[in-house]
């Protein structure tokens, strides 16, 4: 049949992010900073009012931002922008996807607004990125109809800590799972709270069945390169570039060390004279309260 | 998908890594980041030379965005190597993105299942451009012009091969044949 037409299907969804793979991007809270982000080289921008550094230091309640705001950073450049809903907040995510935002964050940055249940992402025409800390909460989004997923690590922190301990724990949960008979397997997905067909899956193919990127804590070039020796398909950078001394320079060689991650001669190069990075805070300086990464797994 | 149609694939990052190679993919992506890094590693020159000497060159998607010799915004900057003008975005944003039934002329009869991802789409055809497959509205999205290709969808995301084994018949390799057995390949990520 020539003129059946699909959208919204889970291929074009998950598709979308397999095109964003081996780039980098960048979140922006103003039409200049997407602009300079497009023109660095970002494959996509995330669209929010304040970067995770500023959320972390403002307290009070993280929500939505303001779609005006969303809206004039859509019509500032012409790669795709996303956007990120509070956990569970099916109704500001139904207002993005209205808005015509190309993928919805449903982001643990934001305070969630459902601690016991995640959006429903099937039923959504625009794809969803969900974070993780390991591969059980990884597939408990694709189940729930996530087309990408990230690390959470710890965003705002400029700490790259985090974004490898989950990097490695997705991956190493993979590889031990290559070598898990049946029988094993079901108590796995037991204890991982995921369905046995998409843990068997995963095991089939030896990856997730989504595209992957690292994000929370990545601020300079080394890092972005780091994550990606690590095995993400790519990298979301939130606060380390505009919280930067020099955004333009930084937010450019973040690009050519995704691209060029395998290669230290062109990672000293993009590395060198960047000015000064984000004042990071070490994860292991925060209390149990500033953490992230725990909400609603 | 290469390498299940009987080819050695590579990732080509610098000018030295199109060495030797028989033929090139520009695959889907960004074609602002395509640009900027292809500019920057000095890779159009290169390229265009490639194209030049015969070798067979496609674009899928944003690929065939830098392989025409005219888009309707100013950035990126394409190759300007086929003789096409290419819309970005045609159909809209991501939620507009859509799977779709073509009948590639060249495959054979079966239809070819094409995702369209964010997709461009040809609106203007120069005389050496042969056009392979058409939307049921008119609007080209599949083009050859000698050993060069371009296609609006993604075929990375599919599991039908005959296009692949059609690209490596402009490359050099095996005759393409519609008639041969149509065995999918594992989908791979």
């Amino acid at each position: 049949m020539v003129a059946d037409v699909l959208t919204g299907t889970f291929t074009v969804k998950s598709g979308h992010a397999q095109m964003l793979k081996g780039g980098v991007i960048m979140d922006v809270v103003t039409a200049d900073q997407a602009r300079i982000a497009q023109e660095a080289g970002a494959v996509a921008v995330m669209a929010l009012e304040r970067v995770p550094a500023d959320i972390r230091a403002d307290g009070g309640v993280a929500r939505m931002s303001d779609p005006s705001m969303i809206a004039e950073i859509i019509n500032s450049v012409s790669i795709p922008v996303m956007a990120k809903c509070r956990i569970g907040h099916f109704v500001e995510a139904q207002i993005l996807e209205a808005m015509g935002v190309d993928y919805v964050d449903e982001s643990e940055v934001l305070t969630p607004a459902d601690e016991q249940h995640h959006v429903w992402k099937h039923d959504f025409t625009v794809p969803f990125v969900c974070g993780c800390r390991d591969l059980g909460e990884a597939l408990r989004r694709v189940s729930e109809g996530a087309a990408m997923i990230r690390t959470k690590g710890e965003a705002g922190t400029g700490d790259v800590v985090e974004a490898v301990r989950h990097m490695r724990a997705v991956q190493d949960a993979i590889r031990k799972l290559r070598n898990l008979p049946d029988d094993e397997l079901v108590v796995e997905a037991r204890d991982m709270r995921v369905s046995l067909d998409l843990l068997m899956q995963t095991r089939e193919e030896g990856r997730l069945p989504v595209v992957n990127f690292a994000a929370g804590g990545v601020a300079t070039p080394a890092d972005a390169a780091l994550m990606m020796q690590l095995g993400a398909d790519g990298v979301f950078v939130g606060s380390g570039i505009f919280k930067s001394g020099d955004p333009v320079r930084r937010g450019h060689a973040i690009v050519q060390a995704v691209t060029h991650y395998n290669d230290p001669h062109i990672l000293a190069d993009v590395s060198k004279d960047l000015g000064e990075p984000m004042v990071g805070r070490s994860v292991r300086e925060l209390s149990e309260q500033e953490l992230l990464a725990t909400r609603s797994v | 998908m290469l390498r299940s149609v009987g080819v050695t694939a590579t990732e080509v990052r610098l000018p030295k890594h199109l060495e030797e190679l028989d033929g090139l993919i520009i695959p889907g992506g960004e074609s602002t980041t395509l640009s900027r890094l292809m500019s920057l590693y000095e890779l159009r020159e290169p390229v265009a030379e490639m194209a030049k000497r015969g070798k067979a060159v496609w674009g899928t998607c944003a690929g065939m965005i830098m392989l025409a010799n005219e888009i309707t915004e100013e950035d990126p900057v394409p190759m300007a190597l086929m003789d096409v003008g290419v819309q970005r975005n045609a159909f809209g944003r991501q939620v507009d993105s859509f799977e779709q039934d073509l009948h590639i002329k060249a495959l054979g009869e079966r239809e070819y299942h094409a995702i369209f991802i964010r997709a461009p789409v040809i609106i203007r055809i120069g005389d050496p451009v042969d056009v392979l497959a058409a939307l049921p509205d008119g609007r080209p999205v599949a083009v050859q012009q000698g050993n060069m290709m371009a296609t609006s969808f993604h075929p990375e995301l599919t599991a039908d091969a005959r296009i692949h084994r059609y690209f490596v018949s402009l490359a050099g390799g095996p005759a393409f044949d519609p008639e041969a057995p149509l065995i999918d390949t594992p989908r791979v990520r």
